[in-house]
């Protein structure tokens, strides 16, 4: 995160991106970018145009120069698409960079331990980590657990535990095994993990354009070659009329109007907005996702560990018609004292609360015996003397009273069911044969979930939950959470099968899941995040990777599918609003020699033909640069009503791209006179 | 100034309450609804199905569709390219016209197969009664036709969902004729032969001048043709000089529901459009972009009139509004606000010369024509052309509200990108090359009368009416020549196609797509905000497009003018 507030010209890098907007002149590397390799076409004929104008001792002055700007525009638009490749890649290589030189210790199918470089582990081989130790690939835990620091993928300092068979199996190469003694099963061959295949992706060679970037395209193709027809067919028709136009300002006046701001700046915001995402520590498989993500009206959150904090925890002492609060309170702090389980520790903190004590360690009284939760009591509780305090579910303690002669009164089953009603877990407390009262345990939102889906809301993004729960639980949970639907009792198919009838609706999904019985969900969601504590069925069937494995970020990534988006709708309408002034600034430069009425056109009130063209070519070239920072850092998106953000982008890119130009070549053309360069 | 008013604001009243009923009207025609029409023309509208051998609920697929549209086209090109050639040995033709020469007769068979009509020749002169009523009158239904079929599969388009069809193309252009253009035209014709408007089949009548000598007058079936030629956006006229000739349009009357009947079906259309995808109110904000850039010509143009030329006004010979070109008996308003409806819907037809207008006027009128015929447009190519500025306007809007641009649903991806691109710019680029072919070729510069910025404008206003599907002329360029037959022929064919097959191929990829739910997150398409975008995108495309073009034409000629050099 700290990348954020670091400039986007960093020397090294803007260094390297220079050298490499050069050797991209190459007109076979520049063929990926239509637009801007007709400029350079442009800027080929003027060259020579240079040459041969030396050579016969006409003067040279002008033609140089629009020359040497054409050439500037195309290596601008060049250092566009380098400086984000050189980010992106700087990035994605710096958390490589900590499983280089990395050993391993491999198991062979005998039993035997060999040690090898991390470079050579193929996919399925299987390593021993130990304490200490670095894992060397992306792979999954296939035995023993462990506590992990990923500090060095994550940023996040915390360890974490992870463990194999369950959900959280996944490991990433390059974090360290602080405790705990694990066999891993290698997921990736060198040169293929996730990392690799972002680096990949950023590397404009092999990056495919996504069906936005094309359809961009094909409009900034279409109107250049609109305008190349305006500019061919002017000299036949200007020429008729007595007007003489020459090469250089035909191609000059043909640049300027071409859309080459945001013709030179489109690769780089696409890849600015994958490096954007590295820096939320989410790596994207695929650019086609992050734009979906701009459009995703729906997301699906699983309850556990993202809405609630996955434990229930007690919230309230109901106490029985005929006890004391003290008393409950006193009967739940003995029964729990040695519970370790979170719902003990959670009654031990309430009581704590309740009496007003904090962190003073409480002690059973001596010769207190614990007696632990187990499957077949489901109870668990202490004897103290000649007390049996016990605490469990309904039927349990049900059971446990009557047997020691006691009865279950209607008033408490009639509180049970209200407890139950609310979706919260009824606890009941007994002493011997007597019921001292229920402990409300209640599924705990997360901080700050509901101030998140409600901006989620406000972007028009309905939030759906996932949950194992019977419906009345859910609907409490949703209600309380501020959710717009839950889907209860999932299982893998029913979840599948959400997604298929949300998505037949017309919406478009994004989930986040870690588990194996994700796989199938997040392989049909349109945006599919899976935590890279994960397991490897999950990261497999997602097309995005979450380092932090953390839940809220859908909304991250919402936004930067979103900031893409926009960047270029906005550098689009800029571009095209530039070209009002450009034919001001040129036309009156061309025909008023001939038709001096026409000077009127010159509202800028320009001070030679030759000086208009030029302020036009260098205003045209010098935008580009002046545009990097807004197209690799996006344009920021703001959660308001879509009409109020059009309209202030259309102010912002359309009005503003309309008068800035004005401004901009006027200065250029003072410029011009004062220095005496034409 | 308040007859003014009073005129214009009863005009657009009646004219919006027909079209409004109408739309509805198509809207059921075209969704196989009945109406009130259903008991008399269903026997008919059956007959020819029989006949045909169309099968009524046989849907087709994009390709069938298209297949069909461009079949279609090509047979009655050849039928009418024939029809003229060997008019000398066909009944019908009292006057004894040889054959149409070759080229005249290719172009005018593409200029009435595109709805341009386009005519290079006299009609009176040149057209047996025969040619003129199976061959041209024929097509001034059909060809209209062709367009509202069109124009509704692309509605269909944005409705469907996951479907590969967009409608049956036999059965739309049947019902196009027999629910729609048949029975307004019939009424219109009946409006015009009570008024005048000749209508008969006898030859030629001779008649003796004051001067005692012979005088040829001109008859023939035109009331009939009249009514079509403006209901279906054709305005081929009977006569050379179109609706300024008193048989084709004698009084305020017939100017009055002529100019009614030029704007009927293109507005109609938009309200069917709502009607249609069960969103009135974007029908509304589609025709309100149109109206809006409608009245801003309009005000221009009629402003550039009534000013008049300065240096007539100077001399004292005329007063100030110009009145040159223009038939007394309809005046400035009327006639401007003819030219403004007839150059804004592709149609055509005359009743003042538009060469004799004022430079800033026909700057108005080649305007319209530029951006491809989209203010209300041609019947049914209009609202395509229209909707292509929609998407390229929805695509760049989407973007800036950061999601993957949509409209009404439908999300538009590469391929409506490629289509609408093509819609929108390979008519203006066709009619740019054609003119600089035109003015730097020796054959085609003969043709010009007045070489100079006013001849840069014939030249232009020629291609820009041939590639808009319109048929109107800058009066001062001989046309007729093998040169501009073949090329605004070819100009002709090239705006005619840009826009239907563009429109059916993004009609079957919607069709075949899923739609969107719309939430808050979604654009309000019938916003103002949503109508302010699209005009200004309209606007700055055609400023874009035309501005070095326009400013050596009719811009400079306006300066010259007023800075009091003649000609």
């Amino acid at each position: 995160m700290t990348t954020r507030n670091k400039t986007v010209f960093e020397p090294k890098l803007a260094l390297r991106a220079l050298g490499r907007s050069f050797y991209k002149l190459n007109p076979f590397s520049l063929w990926r970018n239509p637009v801007m390799l007709i400029v350079e076409i442009g800027s080929l004929v003027t060259t020579v145009f240079v040459i041969v104008w030396a050579i016969q001792g006409v003067n040279i002055a002008f033609v140089l120069q629009v020359s040497i700007w054409l050439w500037f525009t195309v290596i601008f638009a060049n250092f566009a698409e380098a400086l984000a490749e050189a980010q992106g890649t700087a990035r994605a290589q710096s958390l490589r960079k900590s499983r280089q030189d990395l050993f391993a210790r491999r198991i062979l199918p005998n039993s035997e331990i060999e040690k090898i470089s991390a470079q050579s582990l193929r996919k399925d081989d299987i390593i021993l980590v130990e304490d200490g130790e670095v894992i060397a690939s992306d792979g999954e835990i296939i035995e023993g657990t462990s506590l992990v620091d990923e500090s060095a993928i994550t940023g996040e300092s915390a360890p974490v535990i992870r463990e194999a068979g369950g959900d959280r199996s996944g490991v990433t190469g390059g974090s360290r095994v602080l405790s705990g003694k694990i066999k891993i099963r290698i997921t990736a061959n060198p040169g293929e993990t996730f990392l690799d295949s972002m680096i990949k992706m950023v590397e404009s060679a092999r990056r495919h354009k996504t069906p936005n970037e094309i359809a961009l395209e094909i409009l900034l193709i279409g109107l250049t070659i609109l305008f190349l027809v305006v500019v061919i067919t002017l000299p036949a028709l200007a020429g008729y009329m007595g007007v003489r136009t020459t090469v250089p300002i035909l191609i000059a006046l043909l640049v300027c109007l071409m859309p080459t701001t945001i013709g030179g700046l489109l690769p780089a915001i696409g890849i600015a907005g994958m490096d954007r995402l590295l820096q939320h520590n989410i790596i994207a498989l695929s650019g086609r996702a992050i734009e979906a993500a701009g459009d995703v009206d729906i997301v699906l959150l699983d309850k556990t560990g993202t809405i609630t904090l996955g434990n229930r925890m007690a919230t309230e002492f109901i106490p029985a018609p005929d006890v004391s609060r003290e008393e409950i309170i006193e009967a739940a702090l003995l029964a729990s004292l040695a519970d370790e389980t979170p719902e003990g520790r959670s009654i031990v903190v309430l009581c704590k609360n309740e009496l007003g004590i904090k962190g003073r360690d409480i002690r059973a009284p001596e010769g207190s015996i614990f007696i632990p939760f187990s499957v077949q009591t489901r109870m668990s509780g202490i004897n103290v003397s000649d007390r049996r305090i016990r605490k469990g579910s309904v039927d349990a303690v049900r059971e446990f009273i009557e047997s020691a002669g006691g009865s279950f009164s209607e008033l408490i089953s009639r509180q049970v069911d209200e407890v139950a009603s609310h979706g919260d877990t009824p606890l009941v407390i007994a002493d011997n044969g007597r019921v001292i009262g229920i402990i409300r345990l209640k599924d705990v939102l997360k901080q700050g979930i509901k101030s998140r889906l409600a901006q989620l809301r406000q972007m028009g993004i309905r939030s759906v939950m996932i949950t194992g729960d019977n419906p009345l639980t859910a609907a409490s949970i949703a209600a309380e959470a501020g959710l717009d639907d839950f889907v209860a009792q999932a299982r893998p198919e029913i979840k599948l099968e959400a997604i298929r009838r949300y998505q037949t609706e017309g919406h478009l999904l994004a989930m986040i899941g870690d588990g194996t019985n994700d796989a199938p969900a997040l392989a049909q969601a349109d945006v599919a995040v899976a935590m890279n504590a994960g397991t490897q069925a999950a990261r497999e069937a997602a097309n995005m990777i979450d380092l932090d494995s953390n839940p809220t970020k859908l909304l991250d990534i919402v936004e930067v599918g979103k900031q893409i988006l926009i960047t270029r709708g906005a550098l689009t309408t800029f571009s095209i609003a530039n070209d009002v002034s450009k034919y001001f600034a040129i036309i009156p430069a061309i025909f008023a020699a001939a038709y001096p009425q026409l000077g009127i056109l010159n509202v800028m009130h320009l001070s030679s033909p030759l000086s208009a063209v030029l302020s036009a070519v260098i205003f045209n070239a010098v935008v580009i640069p002046m545009l990097i920072p807004i197209a690799l850092r996006g344009v920021r998106f703001r959660t308001r009503s879509v009409s109020t953000l059009l309209k202030l982008n259309l102010l912002i890119y359309g009005i503003g791209g309309l008068i800035l130009p004005f401004i901009g070549i006027k200065i250029f053309d003072l410029i011009i006179n004062l220095l005496k360069l034409v | 100034m308040n007859s003014v008013i009073i005129y214009l604001a009863t005009f657009f009243t009646i004219l919006i309450a027909l079209a409004i009923l109408s739309g509805r009207y198509m809207a059921r025609v075209f969704n196989g609804q009945p109406t009130f029409l259903t008991p008399i023309l269903r026997p008919l509208e059956t007959l020819i199905y029989r006949i045909c051998g169309i099968h009524e609920e046989q849907e087709m697929s994009l390709k069938d569709y298209s297949v069909s549209v461009v079949v279609f086209t090509c047979i009655s090109l050849i039928v009418l390219f024939l029809l003229q050639l060997l008019q000398k040995l066909l009944p019908f033709n009292p006057e004894h016209f040889g054959p149409v020469r070759w080229d005249t007769a290719i172009n005018a068979a593409i200029s009435f197969v595109t709805n341009t009509n386009w005519q290079s020749y006299s009609g009176e002169t040149t057209m047996s009664y025969l040619t003129q009523m199976f061959g041209l009158a024929v097509q001034n239904f059909v060809s209209a036709g062709v367009g509202i079929a069109v124009a509704i599969a692309m509605m269909r388009g944005f409705i469907r969902k996951e479907v590969k069809t967009i409608g049956n193309f036999w059965v739309d252009l049947v019902r196009s004729v027999v629910y729609v253009l048949l029975p307004l035209s019939i009424i219109l014709t009946i409006v015009l032969a009570s008024q005048g408007v000749v209508q008969t089949l006898r030859p030629y009548v001779k008649a003796q001048t004051l001067e005692g000598k012979q005088q040829t007058i001109a008859v023939g079936p035109a009331a009939s043709q009249v009514a079509i030629k403006q209901l279906g956006s054709n305005g081929g006229g009977f006569f050379n000089v179109n609706s300024a000739h008193p048989f084709e349009n004698p009084n305020w009357l017939t100017n009055f529901c002529e100019l009614l009947a030029i704007l009927l079906i293109p507005v109609a259309l938009v309200f069917t459009f709502g009607s249609m995808i069960r969103n009135r109110k974007q029908g509304f904000a589609l025709f309100y972009v149109m109206l809006i850039l409608f009245l801003l010509g309009f005000g221009i143009a009629l402003w550039a009139e009534l000013s008049g030329n300065p240096m007539l006004g100077k001399i004292g010979v005329a007063g100030n509004a110009n009145m040159q070109g223009k038939e007394t008996r309809f005046g400035v308003v009327s006639s401007v606000l003819w030219g403004q409806s007839t150059t804004c819907t592709s149609n055509g037809s005359v009743n003042a010369m538009h060469d004799s207008k004022m430079p800033l006027t026909g700057l108005v009128y080649m305007f319209n024509m530029g951006i491809g015929e989209v203010i209300f447009g041609g019947v049914g190519v209009g609202l395509i052309g229209m909707l292509f500025y929609v998407i390229l306007t929805m695509f760049i809007a989407g973007l800036m509200i950061g999601r993957t641009p949509e409209f009404l649903g439908k999300k538009l991806g590469p391929y409506e990108m490629i289509m609408a691109v093509i819609g929108v710019l390979l008519p203006p680029v066709a009619l740019l090359i054609g003119s600089a072919i035109a003015i730097i070729s020796p054959v085609a510069r003969t043709s010009i009368a007045n070489p100079s910025a006013h001849g840069l404008s014939e030249i232009l206003y020629a291609y820009l009416s041939a590639a808009g599907n319109n048929g109107s002329a800058f009066a001062g360029l001989n046309a007729n020549t093998v040169f501009y037959n073949l090329t605004l022929g070819l100009a002709m064919l090239v705006g005619r196609f840009a826009t239907i097959l563009p429109g059916l191929a993004i009609a079957g990829s919607l069709a075949n797509k899923k739609t969107v739910p719309t939430s808050i997150a979604t654009f309000p398409t019938t916003s103002i905000l949503f109508v302010g975008m699209v005009v200004t995108v309209i606007i700055i495309v055609g400023a874009l497009t035309y501005f070095p073009i326009f400013t050596l034409g009719p811009f400079l000629e306006h300066l010259q003018l007023f800075g009091g050099k003649l000609f």
